[in-house]
Formats: C-alpha cells, structure tokens, sequence
C-alpha cells in the first residue's frame, strides 16, 4: 500500500497562524515518511493549531504544507485523501453504530464498499468493538467513542494519520489497544504525528520528538539527541541525569531556556 | 440582608442570581452594547404591541359580563393557559434531566427540598413573567379605556403561572411513574407541544367542520356554542370575571391556585432527588441495538451525507418531535381541503399561504440541524470532498424532506386545482430555499441537542426566516389570485432575504 514513498510524509514551512496573537510563528516541520513523530509542548504553544492547519480544518496566514509532496493548501483535496485526523474529544455520532459510522466515513473517502467492509470487520475486531458493533453510540464511553474514531480515521488506510491528545481520558486497556493499532500502522509504512501531554508515550513510541513552544520548534531530535541539546543549555536535572535524563527533565529544560537561545 | 446559607431564602437568591444572568446573557450574548440594543428592541417592542392592543381590545374595554364577553375571554385564557403548561413542562422536564448542578446539589448536605421547592416556585413566576410582554399591553389598554377593574388580569396571570406550573409538574411526575424515566423526557415534550397546539387546532377543525371556515372566532360566537355553555353566573366563568375585575372571582381563583401550586411542591419537592438521581442513571444505562445490519451499500459522498442526515433525524424522536410538531398546524387546512374539495376556489386560496409559510419554518430548523448541527464538524471537513459539495449535500437532504412533507398535500389539491397546486409548488421551492439559505449564512458549530436554543444564537436569523417566510406565503396568497399582483410581496420578500445576505458574516456568505 506504501510502496513507493516519498522521502518526507510531511514538509511544513514557514507557518503562521494568528488569532488575537501568534499562535503558529513561521514553524518549519520536516516528518518522514514511516516515521512516528511525537509534538509536545505546553498549552497554547501551537500544537493543536498546526495539526489543524495540516489536516485542512484551519487555513494558514502564510506558509506552506506539503503532504507526501502534495501542495496541501493548493489542492486540499488530494491531500486530505491521504490523511486522517483524530482529536482528543472524539466526535462521532450518537444515533449511529460503530458499523453504520464506518461505512458513511468509507462513503465520505469514497472506497468501495467490496474494499470497506472487510476493513471494517477488521478495525472493529483489532479494536475490540465487534460486540457493540450493532450498538448506537450513544451509551459508549469515551474509550469506545475514541476507539470507533480511530477505526473511522484508518479504514481508508491513510499514510498520514494526525492525532491531537489521543490517549486523552481513556483507560489503561484502551490506550493500549490504541497504541498498538498505531504501531501497527506505522509497521506497515504510514506515519503518524502526535501531540501529547503524556511525555511516557512520546518516549515509548516515537522515533522523533519535535518540541514546540510560543508557535515555534524549539528544538527537534531523537531522545537521545535532545537530552544533548538540553545538556549543552546547561540544565542541572538533565546534566546530573546524564544520559538516563527521563523525557520530563529534558522537555523541562528546553522549555525553560530563554526565548532568544531557542 | 445576607440570608443563611442553607436556608430557602438563600436559595432563592442564587436560583435568581442564575436566572438574571442567563436572561442577561440570552439578550446580550455577553456584549454590553448588544444588551442595550435588546433593551431598545424590547421598549420599541411593547410600545408596537400597545397599538396593536388599542386596535384590538379598545373596542371591548367597557364589555358587559354577558355570555358571549366570558365566552371569549375564557377562550384567551384557556388558550394562554395551556401554551403555559406546555412551556412549563419543558421546564420541568429540564430541571429534571439538567445535570449542570444537580450533582452538586445532591451530593452536599443541604436537605435538597429546599432546593427543588424554590426551583418549581421559580418556574411558576417565570411562566407569569413570560406571559407579561404579551399580555401587559392588551390589559393596559384595557385599564386605560375601561377603568381599574382590568387591574386584576394581572393577578389571574400569577394564578395561571401558579396552576399552570402545579399541573406541569404533576403531569411529569406522573409520566415519570408511569412510562419510566427514560421516555419521559422525549414524553413530556411531546405532550407539551400537542397541549400548546391543540387547543387552536381543535377550535380550527370544528370551525371548519361546523362552518366551512377557519377562523375560530365564528365558532366562539356562534348560537349553538353559547346555547350549549353554562349560565353567566356558572363556576366555569370565574376566571375570565377575575379578569373583569370580579374581586371574590380574583381572590377565590389566585387562592385556589396558589394552594394548588403549594401543595404540588409540599408533595413533589421531597422526591425530586430520587426523581433526578433516576434521570441521571438513564443515560448510562441506555443501550440501542439496531437489528439489521445491511452489507455496505454503494454511495456517492454526497449520498453518504444525505443518508446519515435522514438517519440521524429518523432515530432522534426528540428532534423529530421538535421539528415537525409544526406541522401539527397543517391539519387544519388538510380538513379544509377534504371538506372543499371540489367545493370552491376561495378555500384553496386560504391553503396556499398556510403551506408555504409551514415549509419555509420546517425547512429552516432541518436547515439548522444539517448545517449548524453537525456533530462530527471536524470528520466532515477532513474528507476529501469540497465544503460546496458538504454544504449542496445537505441542503439536498433539507428540501428532500420538505418535498416528502409537502407532496402528498400538493398532489391532492393538483386533482382539485392545479393552479394552486403550481403556485403552492413554487411558493413551497422558494420559501424552504430562502430559509435554507438564512441557516447557511448565518451557520455557527453547535450539538444538535441544542436544538431549542438555535434562536438564541442569531435574532437576526429567526427574524429573517421568519419574515421571508411570511413575505413567501403573502406572495403565493396573493399569486394564486392574480400572478401580476403577486410582484410587489414577492419584492418585498426578496428585499428581505437579499438585506439578510447583506447583514451576514461576510466569511460566510454564500
């Protein structure tokens, strides 16, 4: 399905977003593709807008998106062909089943139904959703409510998959069906991007941790690559550690260098 | 004075402290300048009413209590009566589902009943006060032509909130009981909606089964009605004498009602907690199967998209309720066309404008529900699919609905007169497009549970949907007529419809 990919899943630059102030300022943002990429950060530092602006629910200021090497601003279409994006407050719809919400996302992605279902079937079993598949969703949690987005967001088996707090509220059971359905994914050549406050995960999975702060990457790297950068700005946690600096003392130290140093 | 806290006194502060600022924030949208433009619009509102009310009632301020005053009277009563116990189960039912604070209040020390006492006091006042800005300029051009005795319409309105709220409550108690705590919300809304309308409509039908009319002002004077009612000096009447100033009609009624409504609370307030901690559990335990599970059908996306709104609408029985509860007024005339069919032209002239203005209103709350609606916004606008090709999909859906509404009425009425049924056609198109259109102009991201409150989010919008429907059914009255008279409404209608394009967001124009 992946076959013949493009070297970046993902090429962001020069992206800005402004509200009432900068919430993205001229952000450049390189993910590969097969890559799991972790987006951390504290709140308000951007994270949620870029994701938005990637997955096409925000138009930038100015900048540009690439996805997979499609202009995604000047053919939005093409590009959301490829992506599927999951927020933290799964919205999905209360009169439907988990079957019947499947089917009218396969219906928005256009997949033929010969092609939908069996996928269905099977991101409904990987999920542990078969019993309530019959079930409207209205009386699901909000683990089951999440899970039924995440299949709604992989049946048409995106190469990108953009999450914004996905393991948000849910249970220890079910975000480790979720963790391991996006290990899957990323096994069988798709790439996801991630924003989390849950820094364990991001050290557990990703293959890279960008951290954004003030609308800008601050710094970018593999963990072990961005305890050195901590190191070299001279935080005392991350410099006793050493090597063995946990993810938090590292994300710490970076945040807390001064604005022009990052 | 600071009452203790704990105490009913304290309560009733805070419940008026909530209800004071969710009026503020209803009228102001939280803006100190769109509150003053509220305040404006109401003072310009009341002082119009005024006029209409001198126009109206002028004439019959020094009316004599014979039969025929207290006929028509008890008739405005009963019908203000009912649409007030139709609003307060609403209310009721809110406060019994309403969760915003009922953990709180349940879970701390204070003896609930205090609480829930002053909450179905606060609904019986509100019910009063609602019916005050229609009800104040009619008695007070009463008071002014007629003298003080109008003076005790105002205290009849306190004992209708009073009973009104007493039977609401009582009646959803009941129905809790009795259909259990799930139904009974999706219940009492339904019974609210056919209590608010039945009243009209059955005076509308036997109107128009007993005099080919449907006006019911023909029935309320007719002999046969008058024969048939009590004698002037009959218990019936003591709330329309109350309202001519009667004082032992006044204060037997208000005593009645306010001891009707205390006991109500002496009996209810005590059990609300059991009655709302049930309500809360519904929710959790509430688990729908659909049994038939169909293969995957070929769609397009915008069949897709067509599909799921029909569904959504078709398994909410609440929505369902909400939005064609309107057409509960289509009945009257779908009377009027079996008793004239083939009896004359003049009552299919009055049909025409009916069914324009009911799809114009229909097509602008599913118009609602398609566009604002929505709730998986961020899933809809993540497909791969043009927000024109979402937008043109769900407005397909609206008038999808509108055309399964509408068709069986028109064809009936084409065997009859097809030149109404032409107008009645197009009059339909126009009207359910330019509300659609309102709603898409003025779209804002909403639950669809929010339904009720959609008005709240643009005056504007319900004014403009409102008036252009109006402006529609004026147009194809007037069209079925004479078709080169029917270009002055219809250029009014448009002014509106075009005037509202201009006052909308701009990001949203279409």
């Amino acid at each position: 399905m992946h076959a013949s990919l493009p070297p970046f899943a993902l090429e962001i630059r020069g992206l800005v977003k402004r509200f009432d102030r900068p919430a993205v300022d001229g952000l450049d943002l390189n993910v590969r593709s097969g890559e799991f990429y972790a987006l951390l950060g504290p709140n308000g530092a951007g994270k949620t807008t870029t994701l938005r602006m990637i997955a096409g629910l925000l138009r930038p200021d100015a900048g540009s998106i690439h996805v997979a090497g499609i202009d995604a601003l000047a053919d939005p279409i093409a590009a959301k062909r490829l992506m599927a994006w999951i927020s933290d407050e799964p919205m999905i719809y209360d009169k439907l089943t988990p079957r019947e919400y499947l089917e009218f996302v396969a219906g928005l992605w256009g997949l033929a139904p010969a092609l939908a279902e069996p996928r269905a079937q099977e991101l409904l079993g990987w999920l542990e959703l078969e019993p309530h598949a019959r079930e409207r969703c209205e009386g699901f949690s909000k683990g089951m409510r999440q899970k039924v987005a995440l299949a709604g967001a992989l049946i048409h088996d995106p190469s990108l998959i953009i999450l914004d707090e996905p393991l948000t509220g849910l249970d220890a059971g079910s975000a480790r069906q979720v963790k391991s359905v996006l290990r899957e994914r990323v096994r069988a050549g798709a790439t996801v991007i991630m924003t989390t406050h849950i820094l364990e995960v991001a050290e557990r999975m990703a293959d890279r941790i960008g951290v954004i702060a003030r609308g800008r990457l601050i710094a970018e790297g593999t963990l072990d690559e961005l305890r050195l950068k901590a190191r070299h700005n001279e935080a005392p946690c991350v410099e006793a550690s050493g090597d063995r600096a946990s993810l938090e003392d590292t994300f710490l130290a970076l945040l807390a260098q001064p604005a022009e140093a990052a | 004075m600071i009452a203790a806290s704990g105490t009913t006194l304290w309560f009733v502060r805070h419940e008026w402290r909530l209800a004071w600022r969710d009026w503020l924030a209803m009228m102001s949208g939280g803006r100190r300048k769109r509150l003053r433009r509220a305040v404006i619009a109401i003072a310009i509102f009341v002082s119009f009413m005024h006029f209409v009310a001198y126009w109206m009632v002028g004439p019959y301020a020094n009316a004599a209590s014979d039969k025929v005053t207290l006929v028509a009277i008890t008739a405005s009563i009963l019908l203000s009566w009912l649409l007030m116990i139709s609003q307060a189960m609403e209310s009721t039912t809110r406060a019994f589902y309403a969760r915003s604070d009922l953990d709180l209040i349940l879970a701390s020390p204070v003896a609930a009943e205090k609480i829930f006492a002053v909450r179905i006091a606060t609904v019986a006042l509100s019910m009063a006060m609602m019916a005050l800005p229609l009800a104040a300029p009619f008695i007070d051009i009463l008071i002014v032509r007629g003298g003080w005795r109008w003076l005790g319409a105002y205290g009849l309105i306190a004992a209708m909130g009073a009973t009104a709220t007493a039977l609401a409550v009582g009646l959803s108690v009941a129905l809790f009981r009795f259909v259990g705590a799930r139904r009974t919300r999706f219940v009492a809304q339904v019974v609210a909606a056919v209590i608010g309308a039945a009243f009209v409509i059955g005076l509308q039908i036997a109107a128009i089964l007993s005099y080919g009319t449907i006006s019911r002002v023909s029935l309320l004077q007719s002999h046969v009605l008058l024969a048939h009612l009590p004698d002037p000096a009959s218990v019936v009447w003591w709330p329309a004498r109350a309202a001519l100033g009667d004082g032992a009609a006044l204060l037997t009624v208000l005593v009645l009602s306010l001891a009707m409504l205390a006991a109500v609370i002496a009996i209810v307030a005590p059990r609300f907690g059991a009655y709302a901690i049930t309500a809360a559990s519904v929710d959790a335990a509430a688990v729908v199967e659909v049994r038939r599970a169909t293969a995957f059908r070929e769609s397009s996306p915008s069949g897709t998209l067509r599909t799921k709104e029909w569904t959504l609408l078709r398994r909410d029985p609440w929505l369902v309720s909400q939005t064609l509860m309107q057409m509960l007024y289509l009945i009257p005339p779908a009377v009027l066309l079996w008793r004239s069919f083939n009896g004359g032209q003049g009552a299919y002239q009055l049909l025409v404008p009916v069914l324009v203005m009911a799809a114009g209103q229909l097509a602008g709350g599913l118009a609602w529900l398609a566009i604002s609606g929505e709730d998986a916004p961020d899933l809809v606008a993540s497909a791969p699919i043009s927000s024109g090709f979402v937008i043109r999909a769900k407005i397909e859906a609206v008038l999808g609905i509108i055309a399964v509404i509408f068709a069986p009425l028109v064809a009936v009425l084409a065997f009859a007169s097809p030149w109404h049924a032409l107008v009645t056609i197009a009059g339909i198109a126009v009207a359910a497009i330019a509300a659609t259109s309102i709603q898409l102009w003025f779209r804002s991201q909403a639950k669809r549970s929010q339904f009720r409150r959609r008005q709240v989010s643009s005056r504007l919008a319900t004014f403009a949907e409102a008036f252009s429907s109006i402006g529609w059914a004026a147009t194809a009255a007037v069209a079925a007529a004479s078709l080169s008279l029917a270009i002055a409404p219809a250029l009014l209608a448009t002014l509106v419809v075009a005037g509202t394009w201009f006052m909308s967001p701009r990001p949203q124009r279409v």
